[in-house]
């Protein structure tokens, strides 16, 4: 009797035994696959909060016997969850349109303002850029190389030295149904820089009813997580309405437009590929979601 | 605002003495803080991974568990080692033994080389060198015409290239231009590229083939993320560079961008680009970059600071006068003139920590130069008014802003401000604060 007591504990045992390491061994390599999960996002440039509220938020969802296709499609899901969140097309006015481009220096503001452009006249519809960088050496001759190239006229003034009086001027031009505005750099910590994109939207405003219809945020792909604190900046200042990412044909994949979106609700509304006048796309939140944990 | 600064003064006090000791166990807590913190300074994931790797090693070793503040002790490896990494030292540029010597910048789009150039001549000619300037980017538009500007604004020479030349020519023209006109440096923009670009990378090795350069400066952007470690490694290793420019450190990134490109490249950061003059560029110096990745402030620096400046006399007179509800506009402009001493309030924020307790910080936008108009209003009262400010009226109001320069809706402001804060300086809890303060 006893012996067989002895034997079937020893069995439960060793049952349960296996079936703590097992669970231990689980543990562990799901813990290796969140780590794996976590590494891949943050060299994404995710961002430390946005990683881990996306793991937190797929924790439970995933098993140990998944296939790495099945764990990607989970994180997919959440990432796409996140950027669909407001909507990703552009606000038209009733007779003219105003979107406004805006960004630190060096994120690609001027070729975005001209690609934008472009895609624009392909819809048949009647744009003018507006240089509105009177700082920057050489910045209205950029954008007038341009106009040349895609064909879309640029109002300028070389003598102005405030920027919203340029685009002052330029709103009072008749039959057009879009402004393209292309504004100066800036880094987001100059309050007087700040205050001056402030008052182009402002003049904007005043000017056409409803206007700016779009501030588009322009980000380099590259950047780090400084990006959320200039999105809110510029969004304070001149309320954002949406994100042009640049230079995605590198290898970085801009992964802070996934905190700006969750903290900010603030959509990518497009994406630059290239130098060309063509490499531009409407942000797709799926192929988005995708390419970033390739 | 008051409130919560003091109660978190108080908790870094509290980690700066180090209370507590350092086990293997609670030390995993503080790594992991470091490991955040250099994360969303934007320091590459793999280097942070070795990095607290290392840090932990050493912070284990006995003569910091037996320390008497560990904490201090953590803090000072951590920083001791990021300094390292970034150079531990600073750098000037080489030159080369025969005239001119070339200096060729190269990077990103966008990472700021056309205006690093116009800096780096502007340095040059104030160091009574003799600088040429050159742009090699014939692809973006406007980008020859844009460093002729800035050659022209700040009074450097530009030597136009001509586009139907082939590459040879228009550099070997380029070098007898300057040696023949005794520039003792050219200064060489190139187009901005991405590093995966492999035809445009080869074309950049051909014309630092060419030039033979005594530096190919990699212009790298602040702002950057995790992505720093790839473009970096691959200009290194299709064009090989020499030294490292940081742009836009004017901004409030905190650069970890910075330490990836120095961990993976090896060379040395000489210079950084702190705002959009052309003046604007600093030596680089790597324990001060080490502190703002981390987010740790001065605040050692900052107390001593204090200390020095603020008179103690004149801070407890004002204690009571507070305590006794006499917090007159005197008492309002001699503190102002008591911060001003201090330095640029902006300047202040800088020592402290941008994480923990002091975030919130960071969000404040500081003018300093109400402060300077604050006091001027001021000093347009009367003695009389400074003490009962009620008595100011009107017309008053208008000859005090004419007499400061400022308007009357300024004049306004401050009273308003003046007014607000003496009726929370009677607040309950607010003396509570206060007592606590004066027993810490």
């Amino acid at each position: 009797m006893d012996l067989i007591l002895k034997n079937k504990i020893s069995k439960t045992r060793e049952k349960f035994k296996n079936t703590i390491e097992n669970i231990l061994l689980k543990n562990k390599k799901k813990e290796e696959l969140i780590e794996e999960i976590e590494e891949s996002l943050i060299l994404a440039d995710v961002g430390w909060n946005s990683t881990q509220k996306i793991i937190n938020s797929i924790r439970e969802k995933i098993r140990v016997q998944f296939s790495p296709e099945e764990v990607k499609r989970i994180i997919e899901n959440e990432i796409v969850s996140i950027l669909t969140k407001s909507p990703i097309n552009l606000n038209f006015g009733k007779s003219k349109t105003v979107i406004m481009l805006v960004g630190v220096n060096g994120s690609g503001k001027t070729t975005c303002t001209a690609k934008l452009a472009n895609y624009l006249k392909k819809r048949k519809m009647k744009v003018i850029m507006v240089a509105a960088d009177t700082f920057r050496p050489a910045a209205i001759e950029q954008l007038l190389v341009w106009g040349e190239k895609i064909g879309v006229p640029v109002f300028k003034n070389y003598t102005a030295k405030d920027p919203a009086s340029v685009v002052f001027d330029a709103l009072k031009i008749k039959d057009v149904d879009v402004f393209l505005i292309d504004t100066g750099g800036r880094l987001h910590t100059k309050i007087n820089l700040m205050q001056e994109v402030e008052k182009i939207a402002r003049i904007c405003a005043r000017q056409v009813k409803g206007a700016p219809h779009d501030v588009l945020l322009v980000l380099d792909a590259g950047i780090g997580q400084n990006a959320i604190q200039q999105a809110r900046e510029f969004l304070k200042f001149t309320g954002l309405t949406g994100i042009f990412v640049s230079k995605l044909d590198g290898t970085a994949k801009g992964g802070c437009v996934i905190g700006i979106s969750d903290e900010l609700g603030l959509p990518v509304k497009f994406i630059g590929v290239g130098e060309g006048e063509d490499d531009i796309m409407e942000f797709s939140p799926e192929e988005y979601a995708r390419a970033l944990l390739r | 605002m008051l409130e919560q600064l003091s109660t978190r003064f108080k908790k870094i006090v509290k980690f700066i003495r180090g209370e507590g000791k350092i086990t293997e166990e609670n030390i995993s807590d503080a790594l992991r803080q470091i490991k955040i913190a250099l994360l969303e300074a934007d320091v590459n994931y793999k280097i942070v991974k070795d990095f607290i790797e290392k840090i932990k090693q050493k912070a284990l070793d006995q003569k910091v568990i037996e320390s008497i503040t560990p904490g201090q002790q953590v803090i000072k490896i951590v920083k001791d080692e990021l300094t390292e990494l970034l150079g531990s030292k600073s750098h000037s540029l080489n030159f080369s033994n025969q005239r001119p010597s070339i200096y060729l910048l190269v990077g990103l789009q966008g990472s700021g080389k056309t205006t690093t150039c116009g800096k780096l001549a502007k340095w040059f000619s104030k160091r009574n060198k003799k600088p040429l300037l050159t742009s090699l980017d014939l692809k973006r538009p406007a980008a020859q015409e844009q460093l002729k500007k800035i050659a022209n604004l700040i009074g450097i020479n530009f030597y136009p290239v001509d586009r139907n030349k082939n590459l040879k020519t228009v550099i070997e023209n380029l070098i007898n231009h300057a040696k023949s006109n005794y520039f003792d440096s050219i200064i060489i923009d190139t187009a901005g590229r991405l590093h995966v670009d492999e035809e445009l990378m080869e074309e950049l090795f051909l014309i630092k083939e060419l030039l033979k350069p005594v530096e190919t400066i990699y212009v790298g952007d602040a702002l950057t993320g995790q992505d720093a470690v790839r473009s970096a490694q691959l200009f290194d290793k299709k064009v090989g560079i020499d030294s490292i420019i940081l742009t836009k450190l004017d901004g409030d990134a905190r650069g970890g961008a910075a330490l990836s490109i120095v961990s993976v490249t090896g060379k040395p950061i000489k210079f950084i680009g702190v705002g959009e003059k052309f003046d604007e560029l600093e030596v680089f110096h790597p324990e001060r970059l080490a502190s703002r990745i981390l987010g740790f402030g001065d605040v050692v620096t900052l107390v001593e600071k204090a200390m020095e400046k603020i008179e103690t006399e004149k801070a407890e007179e004002l204690a009571k006068k507070i305590k006794k509800q006499e917090f007159t506009l005197e008492d309002f402009r001699r503190q102002l003139a008591q911060l001003r001493k201090l330095g640029s309030l902006s300047s202040l924020i800088k020592f402290f920590p941008s994480i923990g307790p002091f975030k919130s910080l960071e969000k404040i936008n500081i003018d300093d130069k109400k402060i300077i108009h604050y006091e001027a209003i001021i000093n347009s009262m009367t003695l009389k008014e400074r003490e009962n400010p009620k008595i100011i009226n009107g017309r008053r109001r208008l000859r005090i802003a004419k007499g400061s320069g400022r308007s009357v809706q300024e004049v306004n402001q401050l009273l308003k401000q003046y007014f607000q804060m003496k009726k929370m300086l009677n607040r309950k809890d607010f003396k509570k604060i206060l007592n606590s303060i004066s027993k810490m």
